[in-house]
């Protein structure tokens, strides 16, 4: 069993593919969405943790590759720059997924990666702006 | 015979390497344990700090004179707009200052991404600002226009003068509508989502001190890394409101003005912020020293935060409607925890002050006087406190003809 959550890069050429449908049927991967943003003919992007037999997932990353898609491990799409960050706390409770949490009783954040699910909304949500999307970039 | 000490008796232990000092925060600790009357005895100074938002701070800054010379009419650091209804190179930025061409609440909610406030952090860092400026000219100041870059190091004076901070408690704003509101309290969620606090509590400089015995006019602080003076009571400074038994205001009562000279500062503690949908503002950094003069100021500052209460406000209509009460009163220790209880419901809480901001500024001046760096000053005059019959005042609104 392998799982991970992996953020898709759809060129505008394959937007209007069932590429979610052939992972499930060819491959006989589990896949829960997190996010997405399609627009037909436009550049897409799909964020979702993809799990299921090693082989299977690696046969499904090499076609989704061939195919022409970008495939990214999504942990590295958010970035915490610590050195931007005064642990004020205003993210604690505007994160959903408790990837931002404030440490108690020490009262500093601490951002576990593992958690995130590239919701965003952090990014506005800082007042020192110490988060940052290299997906912004990226597309 | 209960300890009492002097300002002189202090200083000297500093400049003897003799002195004792605890934060605000250790102190309470030792309170607990050996009674009000030892620990008075036994600390000379405690400390305290907090590091928050505080939008009434701003910088006066003397450009020095071009050749030829110019009364500045309008000036831009950065792009953004600084005030000069001054002398001909004297300016003034504001925290919450924007560029003009910032699209503001016009794209909701407005993300603010560099005014005031991000401006001074970069001055206060050493970077290079960006001076665009214009005039009508006179005889003696013929110059219409100018356009350079100048650094913290190479202009007269930069003088950080914050006629608001350090708010003596604060509101806890939560949200009782049906849509998300983003407030200078932050991001509220609708029905209740959360509960954002802005103050370090027993930290918290003015809550050590609620009764004003010993900050004052002139009293030395840590002001955004450096070096500062108080030099007034803050702008809305009310200090005649309902209190706890150990003095605390039950709302937001004391302010100080402060201020010192940003050269000294650093941009750890001078922060550009910007609040979604609400505008861009200043993290101050502020410590103020206390000195334990008898056993009544060590009871202040030995103050919990479970001793200390704030009261929960609607951001979506009280607060913008200015009608007075709120929902109930809360104390720190709960706040701190993570969750308060409103009305039955479990609500979350947020800080927008940083506690570990707060607890690093009173450890840091904790050390300068251990060094023998900073010695306290007595104030030349109190500010108006309890007994005083200073009120806040709304703003006179009469029908013109």
């Amino acid at each position: 069993m392998v799982k991970q959550k992996l953020v898709l890069r759809f060129p505008s050429s394959l937007v209007e593919q069932p590429v979610i449908y052939n992972l499930i049927k060819n491959f006989d991967l589990m896949v829960n969405i997190l996010r997405a943003d399609i627009n037909p003919k436009k550049e897409g992007r799909l964020m979702m943790e993809l799990s299921g037999d090693e082989s299977n997932f690696r046969r499904a990353l090499e076609w989704l590759q061939k195919k022409g898609l970008e495939v990214m491990q999504l942990k590295q799409q958010i970035i915490w720059q610590e050195d931007r960050c005064t642990h004020c706390g205003a993210c604690s409770v505007i994160c959903p997924s408790g990837a931002l949490v404030l440490n108690r009783p020490e009262m500093t954040i601490r951002f576990m990666e593992e958690k995130c699910v590239v919701c965003e909304l952090c990014l506005r949500a800082c007042p020192a702006r110490a988060m940052e999307t290299l997906l912004d970039s990226a597309i | 015979m209960s300890v009492q000490r002097t300002y002189e008796e202090i200083n000297q232990k500093i400049r003897d390497g003799k002195v004792v000092v605890m934060t605000a925060e250790e102190v309470i600790a030792l309170a607990e344990e050996k009674g009000l009357a030892k620990a008075a005895a036994e600390v000379d100074v405690v400390t305290t700090g907090t590091f928050g938002p505080m939008c009434s701070s701003g910088v006066f800054i003397n450009l020095g004179h071009p050749r030829p010379r110019m009364k500045i009419e309008e000036a831009r650091l950065n792009g953004v707009p600084a005030y000069t209804g001054l002398a001909a190179v004297d300016i003034y930025l504001g925290a919450t200052a924007l560029p003009p061409h910032d699209p503001a609440n016009a794209d909701y909610p407005g993300q603010f991404k560099y005014g005031g406030g991000h401006v001074i952090e970069d001055l206060v860092a050493g970077r290079e600002i960006k001076l665009e400026a214009s005039a009508y000219g006179t005889d003696c100041y013929p110059r219409k226009k100018i356009e350079t870059t100048f650094r913290l190091s190479e202009i007269n004076e930069a003088i950080l003068f914050n006629p608001r901070n350090g708010y003596q408690n604060y509101n806890v704003a939560v949200n009782l509508g049906d849509k998300t509101i983003y407030t200078y309290m932050g991001i509220l969620k609708p029905r209740l989502g959360n509960a954002n606090y802005c103050s370090a509590g027993q930290l918290s400089p003015l809550l050590n001190d609620p009764l004003l015995r010993t900050i004052g006019v002139g009293t030395r602080i840590f002001l955004g890394g450096g070096i500062g003076y108080v030099a007034w009571h803050g702008t809305q400074h009310n200090p005649g409101v309902e209190r706890t038994p150990n003095g605390t205001p039950k709302v937001p009562a004391g302010t100080l003005a402060v201020m010192g000279d940003l050269k000294q500062m650093s941009p750890k503690w001078l922060r550009g912020l910007s609040y979604l949908g609400y505008g861009a503002t200043l993290q101050v950094g502020l410590g103020i020293p206390i000195p334990i003069l008898n056993e009544e100021i060590m009871s202040f500052c030995a103050v919990k935060d479970e001793d200390i209460v704030a009261p929960i406000v609607d951001y979506s209509g009280a607060y913008p409607q200015r009608e007075p009460g709120n929902l109930g009163f809360v104390s720190y220790a709960e706040l701190k925890s993570g969750q308060i209880n409103i009305n039955g419901r479990t609500v979350p809480t947020a800080p927008l002050s940083s506690y570990a901001g707060a607890r690093e500024i009173a450890q840091t001046l904790k050390g300068w006087i251990q060094a023998g760096k900073f010695l306290l000053s007595r104030p030349a005059a109190p500010l108006p406190s309890v007994e005083s019959d200073l009120t806040l005042k709304p703003m006179p609104q009469r029908v013109l003809e």
